[in-house]
């Protein structure tokens, strides 16, 4: 299986999420990435839709599901927000969805900051396979993988998807 | 105790599972553990204070001697986790009563907890009771007789490196009390380990340890020789309830001797920091006027403390949890 180009990957995604802003009368979004290949596709959606304001960035490390079974995970990095998300539109991006697990639990960090108004889900790839009844709002594109099968991005200069 | 405290405390690839001592523990570990707790700070910064890593689990305050913030400040740690917390003032209950130790502890496990917080005024108390303990069940080491008391350590640790940006090449001065000290031993382990320049204790020779300096620091009788050119001046408490001879003359003669103040505290950089464990003595090893100075970074520790308990709780409880798992994994 080959994967798609990473540029025309985010030339779509680019269209589709202005259209989508639009249709939803977002003046303001706030981008949040999901640490950390979701911080880079948040940062280059951010640039080339020349939207101005801090990016936010998550680290789910203390809001996993899996500490019983893997424990914690050695490098935690922190999250950081700005000031405040209480009524901010939330544009939570993430580089790959899968079993949706890490979308819940950035979604339970993120209302440990306030109440944001809406959270909208943006991701690169959408690899199927999902444990919880999470769905991206906007994806570049579906794959399906054979099983064992895993698709990463690297970066942040340039992004690249492998598969492994 | 036949095994070596710093590896009871390991799993068997190198992760934390208990918290004795910070003796032996490697570079990268105590980073690691300060690391953690720079990431709990943000989250304490929060409107929502806790995160879920310990829900459900049961942590048990062991103190067989009295403390106020250190209790404190680990049972606001295991609440921040989302553990829950069971506070036991032994002192005062069981063991009064003449139940031994271990039938407290088997007690305890009966009830399905998954962590001890222990204080406890014997040295190496908390390594017995590692080594007792059925397995998965976690070990805090919240201060044993003379020996260690390494999160208070490590939270000096964090408060050094946050202050001065770090502990490589730094001069850290100890004044004061350190033969009753476990807080100064866990002190002098941690900073040789993350490479401070040159580690000193001053204080009168009744109150220093013989053989102190093979723990790899240097040795002063007096605060104008020690003090000069320090980067980091850590003021312990006189420990006026282990005073069980007159090592001492007076309080005021020991505060003009060593008591910290604002003339002495000129002899160290301009830049430096002083910090206290707590509870201070003011006019006995401080004086006000530094305590509550712009150079003081007292009230900072205490904070800090909250972060290094729950990275350490987070840690132990994580390094438990995977031998658990590869021990259910081999039965399989």
């Amino acid at each position: 299986m080959s994967l798609p180009n990473i540029e025309t990957l985010f030339t779509a995604l680019n269209a589709d999420l202005s259209r989508y802003l639009a249709e939803q009368s977002i003046q303001n979004p706030l981008f949040v990435g999901i640490r950390t290949g979701g911080v880079w596709v948040a940062e280059r959606l951010q640039h080339s839709l020349a939207l101005q304001g801090d990016l936010g960035v998550l680290d789910i490390s203390f809001h996993r599901d899996d500490f019983s079974y893997i424990g914690l995970h050695p490098e935690v990095k922190g999250s950081e927000l700005p000031e405040s998300i209480e009524d901010r539109h939330i544009i939570l991006v993430d580089d790959v969805i899968m079993s949706g697990r890490t979308i819940r639990a950035a979604m339970n960090e993120l209302f440990d900051f306030g109440r944001p108004a809406s959270i909208s889900l943006v991701c690169l790839l959408d690899v199927g396979r999902r444990e919880l009844p999470i769905q991206p709002d906007l994806c570049g594109a579906v794959l399906s993988l054979q099983e064992g099968q895993h698709v990463k991005l690297t970066g942040p200069s340039p992004l690249a998807l492998t598969l492994a | 105790m036949s095994l070596d405290p710093c590896k009871v405390q390991l799993t068997a690839d190198g992760r934390l599972k208990h918290f004795l001592t910070t003796e032996g523990l490697s570079k990268e570990l105590l980073t690691e553990i300060l690391d953690t707790a720079d990431s709990f700070i943000s989250t304490q910064e929060r409107d929502v204070k806790k995160v879920p890593l310990l829900r459900g689990k049961t942590v048990v305050n062991l103190f067989f001697e009295n403390s106020t913030r250190t209790r404190a400040t680990f049972e606001l740690a295991a609440k921040r986790l989302s553990a829950d917390i069971l506070n036991l003032d032994i002192a005062r209950s069981s063991a009064s009563k003449g139940e031994t130790l271990m039938d407290t502890l088997w007690n305890l496990e009966a009830m399905y907890s998954d962590m001890f917080v222990v204080r406890h005024g014997d040295s190496g108390a908390a390594h017995f009771i590692a080594e007792q303990v059925t397995p998965h069940v976690a070990i805090i080491n919240a201060g044993d007789g003379r020996h260690a008391h390494p999160t208070q350590a490590m939270l000096d640790m964090l408060t050094i490196r946050r202050h001065k940006g770090g502990i490589e090449g730094k001069i850290v001065a100890i004044v004061g009390d350190i033969l009753h000290s476990r807080v100064a031993r866990s002190q002098i382990h941690a900073l040789r380990t993350l490479g401070a320049a040159e580690v000193r204790v001053i204080g009168p020779g009744t109150l220093l340890p013989h053989n102190i300096e093979n723990l790899g620091c240097n040795v002063f009788y007096r605060m104008e020789e020690g003090l000069k050119d320090c980067d980091v001046v850590i003021m312990l408490r006189l420990q006026k309830e282990r005073m069980q001879s007159a090592l001492l003359p007076s309080e005021s003669e020991f505060f003009k001797l060593y008591g910290l103040t604002e003339d002495k505290l000129r002899l160290a950089k301009p830049d430096a920091i002083v910090m206290h464990p707590g509870p201070i003595n003011r006019g006995v090893e401080i004086d006000s006027t530094v305590a509550d100075g712009a150079q003081s970074v007292i009230l900072n520790q205490v904070s800090y403390g909250i972060a290094v308990r729950m990275a350490v709780m987070a840690m132990a409880m994580s390094g438990q949890q995977q031998e658990k798992n590869e021990r259910n994994g081999e039965g399989a």
